[in-house]
């Protein structure tokens, strides 16, 4: 029996489970993008069929990284850039919990970009959504990764000399399954998305346009959008990897020139997550190794077993 | 006067099997019923660069490599595999041999390989009238051609332990035992060949000189050979580690690979991961979901994970981290040792520390310490730090088998089951209450849940926080949090003075004058030092601190208050410990000396001799591999 009830408990869930019990006042601004992430996560997960107590948010710090003070679930808010390596490492140890990280752009495209990279590079079955506001939030409006080039900031005054980050391009060379943008302003695809990046086998990376009204006021709100797979416009087939790059190189580019595409780009349904590969080449147990401990049946080896090779 | 241990040095190349060769011999020596101890220097190159492995074994107790040694068998040709490179190098393959003489004692022995070495090269040097200065015997033999008519000249080491044997009168069954066992095909019986063939030639020799090996008195029971990389690994695993992630640094790869070949039979995990800062979030993540965890590295591995150190401090997340020193700061001497870490390991990571650490003295406290660690770590939910250097990390040394016939532990901890959670308090929110102000028992410890557990949500954050985790900002609140956190190290001083064993080791006469005190590594050579020192009329006892943090406050007080004046021994440049010493015990700072160390060599026990006899007459040393710092206020 397992240690874990909770796991794949088999119930009706109703999103208010996901509202915590006393709400939290709220430290983002009116108006901010991220109430339409939070508002999109909780619309998913009934759709996908996992609760509050099967659930673990890791997100890292930032405006965006409160997320899981007003969402109501095992939460592990981590610190600057880090969401990712604690995430991974929760789904190896317990594969039955569901596994979200999310973050900032600052966070997961600059000081955590070495995770980012690696974490999709092994396809971790896992979700990772990056509020991309375009600046860093929290520390009042700096100039991040993926703010446009001559964006000006206290600390950029003369306008940013470097071109912005492409995540999309980032993540499907560095090896995500799973490769969507969504708007806060478009909360039916960003539920949508949300809900797929959840059940998809692999890592699954949502690029979450998330206006900041208070320090990117010269941002434009994320409209009029346009999602691609349902415009006429556009037809990508998003399961090869050549069209998909082009679509992302064309998405990034228009972003700044005030065209606002979103929608799934690249989906491989194909790639083992790393935990099936771990699992395959005898380096992960079967069962979770969380349920170890609980058990009493359980066996424990011993290295008294391993000293004769010393003697 | 008793007889003398053997101290063997195999010199050569990095790339000459020098490893295997001497861990075989020790381990040979050591099935002949004598203790062995082993010491490695060997510089940052996979291939190229000399080194040399000492074997020390005698009947007594090896606890230290010895002073000098007395026995050289050089290898090496060293860099010059390339023939292109002997322009860029010079003439390397003397060097083995004429670059390790300044340590050999009186009387000592020297094998090289004639067949390598050119008569000439040899010529030119100054061995011929070292050797007749210091009564030294030369044995020049031709190791390649012994080992070349079996077909492969890499044998060469198997050769010179043959001449070896012959040369000290070592039973050479024990030799064609171990190269049986770990050998097949022909290989084995080529290197089978080499040994007989090579103790033969050597038996023939003319034997100039008159000593030889000790002959072991036996064993009351069977031992094994480990290094403290393989019992802090033990240690791991047997205490319930399951989970281990890391980055490569020399020297705590060493623990990181030994884990990473046995997790996986042992149903664990293993993951080599993109830096330190995820080795150790990624611990911390493993942990957080109820799975005894680790990671570690050294100086600047660890220095990455200063942040989710405090992570773990701050969300009271479980963990053991492994410090493998080395000599800094930055890249420093990255194969040497050195306790320069000690204040870094004490108080990284922004904020009040919580931490405990602990620093072993030899490989047992290796294995005994590092099961504690895991214990406190997942009981008091706090990181753990094993730190450890270079210089445990290579030495082996003989324990017996039985010492590792010890059950497992897998209990998780202060962790609740979920009917235990559902008695347990909630939040208003319907929370758990996983940071309860009050925990039952005045205990500081809130046990906790761990995702997927029915009604155990929390939320575990690196801001301040109130019971069901929430951030909070409240005064009251963040009073009560800090206090309890910090107050662990009080109840895990506690819990620690009241057990049978301690981790403290005492060495001396009782009512002596003078004290030294030292801490880690560096105890079993004070200890030998302490010996010396009586037997030469000295009145002195040392004592070896293996608990740093929570510090051993009442053991060490107690300890300095029985002595007119101590010496505190440690490889650093700083005198480190004797800060903690004084910080934590607010007082004694006229009372201790310090004897330090920084050059990348660990202390020999005729070096703290010396230092000692320095101290006390308050002179000055007449040289610079060590730095006598006086008492405040002397
Ligand atoms: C190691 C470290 N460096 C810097 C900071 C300060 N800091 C907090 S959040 C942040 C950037 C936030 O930007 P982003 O990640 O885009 O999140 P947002 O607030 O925009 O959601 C910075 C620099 C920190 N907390 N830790
Ligand atoms: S500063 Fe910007 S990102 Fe942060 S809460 Fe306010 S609007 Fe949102
Ligand atoms: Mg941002």
């Amino acid at each position: 029996m397992s240690a874990f009830s909770a796991i794949d408990e088999e119930r009706e869930i109703d999103r208010d489970e996901f509202t915590p019990g006393i709400e939290p006042q709220p430290t983002w601004c009116p108006g901010c993008g991220d109430f339409g992430v939070l508002k999109a996560l909780k619309q998913a997960m009934p759709e996908v069929g996992r609760t509050p107590d099967e659930t673990l948010l890791c997100t890292g710090i930032g405006c965006s990284g409160k997320l899981n003070s007003y969402f109501e679930s095992y939460g592990f808010h981590t610190i600057h850039g880090r969401s990712l390596p604690v995430a991974r490492a929760a789904k190896l140890a317990n594969p039955g919990v569901e596994v979200i990280a999310a973050g900032g752009d600052g966070d997961g495209y600059g000081i955590g970009g070495n995770h980012f990279i690696h974490t999709a590079r092994e396809n971790h079955d896992m979700t990772y959504i990056v509020f991309n506001n375009e600046i860093f939030g929290l520390t009042k409006g700096q100039t991040s990764p993926t703010s446009p080039k001559g964006h000006k900031s206290k600390t950029q005054p003369s306008g940013s000399a470097k071109e912005p980050l492409r995540p999309l391009s980032l993540s499907l060379s560095a090896g995500a399954s799973y490769i969507a943008r969504t708007a806060a302003v478009n909360p039916n695809q960003a539920a949508d998305i949300i809900a797929e990046a959840i059940e998809h086998d692999g890592f699954a990376h949502v690029d979450f346009l998330t206006q900041c009204p208070t320090w990117n006021k010269d941002a434009k709100q994320y409209v009029p959008y346009t999602d691609i797979q349902q415009s006429d416009d556009y037809d990508h087939d998003i399961n090869d990897r050549r069209e998909a790059a082009e679509m992302m190189y064309e998405t990034e580019t228009k972003l700044h020139e005030g065209e606002i595409l979103t929608g799934r780009y690249y989906v491989d349904d194909d790639r083992p997550s790393y935990g099936q590969e771990k699992r395959a080449i005898g380096e992960m147990p079967e069962e979770p190794l969380a349920e170890r401990y609980f058990d009493e049946d359980a066996d424990w080896d011993r290295t008294y077993d391993l000293i004769d090779k010393h003697t | 006067m008793a007889e003398k241990d053997l101290i063997w040095r195999i010199a050569g190349g990095s790339g000459d099997g020098i490893d295997s060769t001497s861990q075989n011999f020790a381990k040979a020596l050591m099935r002949s019923g004598l203790n062995v101890f082993t010491h490695r220097h060997y510089p940052s190159r996979i291939r190229g660069g000399h080194t040399y492995v000492e074997v020390r074994a005698g009947n007594g107790p090896v606890g230290s490599r010895g002073d000098g040694y007395n026995f050289l068998l050089t290898l090496g040709d060293s860099f010059a595999r390339n023939p292109g490179e002997d322009a860029y190098y010079g003439d390397e393959e003397v060097k083995p041999l004429t670059e390790n003489l300044d340590e050999l004692n009186e009387g000592g022995i020297i094998v090289y390989d004639e067949g390598l070495l050119d008569e000439e090269d040899v010529a030119e040097t100054d061995l011929e009238q070292r050797a007749e200065e210091n009564d030294w015997h030369l044995y020049p033999v031709d190791l390649r051609g012994i080992a070349r008519e079996y077909g492969r000249d890499v044998m060469r080491n198997t050769a010179g332990v043959g001449v070896t044997a012959a040369l000290l009168d070592i039973d050479v069954s024990y030799f064609e035992e171990l190269i049986s066992a770990s050998m097949s095909g022909d290989i084995k019986e080529a290197n089978l060949n080499v040994l007989e063939d090579a103790y033969e030639q050597a038996q023939e020799f003319e034997h100039t000189h008159d000593w030889s090996a000790p002959e072991g008195d036996g064993h009351d029971e069977e031992q094994a050979l480990l290094s403290g990389s393989d019992t802090i690994s033990y240690g791991a695993l047997d205490e319930g580690c399951r989970f281990i992630s890391g980055y490569p640094m020399t020297p705590w790869t060493d623990v990181f690979t030994i884990m990473s070949q046995n997790l996986p039979k042992f149903g664990g995990i293993s993951e080599q991961v993109e830096d330190e800062i995820a080795a150790a979030a990624l611990a911390l993540g493993a942990s957080h979901m109820g799975v005894k965890s680790m990671s570690g590295s050294s100086g600047g591995g660890f220095a990455l994970m200063s942040e989710p150190l405090g992570l773990a401090e701050m969300t009271e997340t479980p963990i053991v981290l492994v410090e493998a020193m080395r000599a800094g700061p930055s890249t420093g001497l990255p194969t040497k040792p050195e306790q320069g870490d000690l204040e870094h390991i004490l108080y990284t990571s922004q904020g009040d520390s919580s931490r405990v650490v602990f620093a072993p003295a030899n490989v047992r406290e290796c294995y005994t310490q590092t099961r504690q660690a895991f214990k406190i770590a997942y009981e008091y939910q706090i990181p753990t730090i094993v730190a450890y250097d270079q210089k445990l990390q290579g030495e082996l040394r003989n324990v017996p088998v039985s010492f590792f016939d010890e059950e497992p532990n897998s209990d998780p901890g202060a962790v609740l089951t979920e009917e235990e959670i559902q008695e347990a308090a909630h939040h208003a929110s319907g929370k758990f209450n996983r940071f309860q102000h009050d925990p039952e028992d005045g205990s500081n410890v809130s046990p906790r849940s761990v995702p997927g557990q029915k009604d155990g949500r929390f939320l575990a954050t690196g801001n301040e926080h109130n019971e069901s985790g929430h951030i909070d900002e409240d005064p009251e609140n963040r009073v009560i949090q800090m206090e309890r956190r910090v107050g662990k190290l009080a109840d895990i001083r506690e819990e620690l003075d009241g057990l049978d064993t301690t981790h403290q080791t005492y060495k001396g006469p009782e009512d002596a004058d003078y004290g030294i005190i030292t801490w880690g590594s560096q105890q079993g050579t004070v200890f030998e030092a302490v010996d010396r020192l009586n037997d030469a009329g000295h009145s002195v006892k040392a004592i070896g601190v293996s608990d740093l943090m929570p510090y051993p406050e009442e053991d060490v007080t107690e300890f300095l208050e029985s002595v007119d004046e101590a010496l505190v021994v440690e490889m650093n440049a700083t005198a480190q410990f004797r800060g903690l010493t004084q910080k934590e015990l607010g007082r004694f700072g006229e009372k201790m000396s310090s004897l330090l160390k920084y050059n990348g060599n660990p202390f020999e026990p005729d070096e703290i001799v010396e230092g000692f006899e320095t101290s006390i007459d308050d002179g000055e040393l007449p040289h610079q591999r060590m730095k006598y710092v006086p008492a405040a206020g002397d």
